[in-house]
């Protein structure tokens, strides 16, 4: 008779079957995040941002096309000056430009940077136009900045939630599942450690999320070319310091949770402010400072700082080595106190 | 006790809620035995196993499991039993197979996972997924869970329940070879043809305490009478004119009465049923049915209690 394995191994065997006979989960784990990608890729395109205005069609309207259109580098369209000012409202246009007299008036949000873009734009074709001259000559030369695109900001952002997605759901929901289906208080009746099996829970969980992980960042850069900068092995340990740190406290929510509901209550309760605040979708140092110290001390903030600083500068263990401390810190207290408080039935 | 697989004194279990689920319980399971716990929903039977089990704090009594107490040896007595419980939703995408070698690793020695699967009957679906499973072929799975770590004494809780007569024999048949290698089996139920084929000793417990302990055959000797005769009558009259008059006849052991139906223990039918028509009819009673049957576990509850061990009576005798 073959001896049989360890019981953690066994475990993890065992959940690592679940999870791949499992399309559902499958799907919101790889599916979903690239079709995200996808998504986003689209709707923010990798081009010079090209301004769209509006003159209004009132007495002097030809000549402020023709000087917009003469560079080629603006999308000129006459509209009256209702259907221009809505266009602006609804952000079809970044500017309206209004004949007045000899001049002209501009109309735009000075919140947008896409309006202040627009407004520089066709003032200086409006007045080059007229005979402005340019005392000094300059030339532009253009270089292609890896990383610097939305998309490529974005991509971090999408694995740092994703991590903090895969450890609180595919951790304390596993695990509140298995409590509901009595299958904790069938394990209690063998010998198993209890360790052992939150270790395998949360050993599985780190398992998938490299393949996971690494999986999006390749989509990223095969459909939008975005750079995976960084060693990957730095890469590898930031991952796995997010998962332990998500694992954990995925554990830590589920420890003594009887209900799948209540599981899912707290498990979007977590993960709302790290949503709002860290940093996923747009820079978490928007936030204005007196709140800084509480979006820093979110582990998503921190992970997503070390994943951008890894993927998008390169940056060495020294620089990002207070996030990958924080979160395997964080990662700890909440297993150790999980263990404590754990309760099979 | 050296030769006991369970002793348990003074029992108590008392929920927060201040539900007292068993009320001072006395067990002595000898080892090499099957013992039931045989009771109606509710009485207590789970709770019990379940503390046996090491599964629930007791509220007060002492137990001990092959000799050692749970609050000092609870790995060792993991090791040593194999537990069924009642309601185990084990995981549907595992196979059958990969299940018990899950379940093999948890123990330090075991059976091989595939003799566990042979031993149950389940080797033609050791790749089968557990979702796929019919009722009883998971049942038996979950108890080739219980026995794969090759326990000394194995817990069944209601491990029939639910089951057609056809699956509930192949489990018998399982548990029936699990006990000729010595070992013990502890099982609840509430059937009582179960009881009575698989069990050498049967405690019956009811709200939380034992009301009778012996082997099938002395507890139902002790209803007195091997036989039942039920009459129905046309009228509820007629049935307390019977009843009264069936009180001054020496061949009735026991009489009980449900509705219009009597219910009388006898030793012999061959004797007493002429004899009881004859009388009937002499008091001018007319019958409206007439039944005789073997006596049950049955009997002997609704004996102790006046009640019957579930309403739902019609159980399949197999």
């Amino acid at each position: 008779m073959k001896s049989p394995r360890s019981p953690i191994f066994e475990l993890i065997l065992s959940r690592l079957r679940e999870f791949w006979r499992e399309p559902e989960a499958l799907f919101w784990v790889y599916g979903f995040p690239i079709l995200l990608i996808v998504a986003l890729g689209l709707a923010f395109p990798d081009e010079a941002p090209r301004p769209a205005v509006d003159v209004a069609s009132l007495p002097g309207h030809e000549t402020a096309a023709a000087a917009l259109r003469s560079g080629g580098d603006i999308d000129v369209v006459v509209n009256s000056l209702e259907v221009a000012r809505a266009r602006h409202r609804s952000e079809r246009t970044d500017l309206v430009v209004i004949p007045e007299g000899e001049g002209y008036v501009y109309l735009y949000d000075p919140s947008r940077p896409e309006d202040h873009l627009a407004k520089v734009m066709a003032d200086s074709a409006i007045q080059r136009a007229k005979g402005r001259p340019d005392p000094v000559m300059t030339r532009g030369e253009t270089v292609k900045l890896p990383g610097s695109r939305y998309i490529d900001w974005l991509l971090p952002g999408l694995v740092g939630m994703n991590i903090m997605g895969g450890g609180l759901w595919g951790v304390g929901f596993v695990l509140v599942d298995m409590r509901v289906r009595k299958l904790l208080k069938r394990f209690r009746a063998t010998p198993m450690r209890r360790s052992d099996f939150l270790l395998a829970i949360l050993g599985s969980r780190v398992a998938f999320m490299i393949p996971e992980v690494f999986t999006i960042l390749l989509i990223g850069k095969l459909l939008f070319g975005a750079p995976l900068g960084g060693a990957p092995l730095l890469l590898a340990l930031v991952i796995l310091a997010g998962s332990i740190c998500f694992c954990g406290l995925g554990l830590l929510l589920a420890c003594r949770t009887e209900r799948l509901e209540t599981a899912s209550g707290l498990t979007n309760l977590a993960m709302m402010p790290m949503w709002i605040l860290s940093g996923i979708f747009f820079s978490a140092e928007r936030f204005p400072d007196a709140i800084q110290p509480f979006v820093r001390a979110l582990p998503l903030t921190q992970l997503n700082f070390a994943l951008r600083g890894v993927i998008l500068e390169g940056q060495g263990l020294s620089d990002i080595a207070f996030p990958l401390v924080m979160l395997v810190g964080v990662g700890g207290i909440a297993f150790a106190l999980a263990l404590r408080w754990f309760r099979w039935t | 006790m050296d030769d006991a697989a369970i002793v348990c004194r003074g029992l108590r279990k008392t929920y927060p809620q201040g539900v007292e689920a068993v009320r001072g319980l006395d067990l002595a399971v000898p080892r090499g035995s099957c013992f039931g716990l045989l009771g109606p929903n509710g009485a207590g039977k789970t709770t019990t196993v379940e503390i046996l089990e090491g599964l629930l704090e007791k509220t007060s009594g002492e137990v001990e499991v092959l000799g050692r107490r749970w609050e000092d040896s609870a790995r060792e007595i993991r090791e040593r039993i194999g537990v069924s419980l009642q309601e185990t939703r084990l995981a549907e995408k595992l196979q059958v197979l990969e299940t018990l070698r899950l379940f093999r690793s948890f123990y330090r020695s075991g059976l091989d996972p595939a003799e566990a699967m042979e031993l149950v009957g389940l080797s033609e679906k050791a790749k089968e997924r557990v979702g796929r499973l019919s009722g009883g072929q998971r049942q038996r799975l979950a108890v080739a869970t219980a026995m794969v770590g090759n326990p000394e004494l194995l817990f069944l809780d209601e491990p029939t329940t639910g089951l057609d007569p056809q699956a509930r024999r192949q489990l018998w048949d399982v548990l029936r070879a699990f006990r000729t290698e010595g070992r013990t089996i502890v099982l609840t139920t509430h059937y009582m043809d179960e009881a009575e084929r698989l069990c050498d000793e049967i405690a019956i417990v009811d709200r939380g305490q034992r009301i009778a302990l012996g082997t099938p055959k002395s507890l139902i000797g002790s209803v007195g009478g091997d036989h039942v005769i039920e009459v129905d009558f046309p009228s509820a009259d007629m049935s307390d004119r019977a009843e009264a008059l069936a009180k001054g006849w020496p061949q009735v052991q026991s009489a009980h009465r449900s509705g219009t139906t009597l219910e009388w223990n006898v030793r012999s039918l061959t004797e007493t049923l002429p004899d009881v028509l004859r009388r009937l009819e002499e008091a001018g009673l007319t019958l409206a049915e007439l039944r005789t049957r073997q006596a049950s576990l049955e009997d002997v509850f609704v004996k102790l209690t006046g009640r019957h061990l579930r309403e739902e009576s019609a159980i399949p005798h197999l």
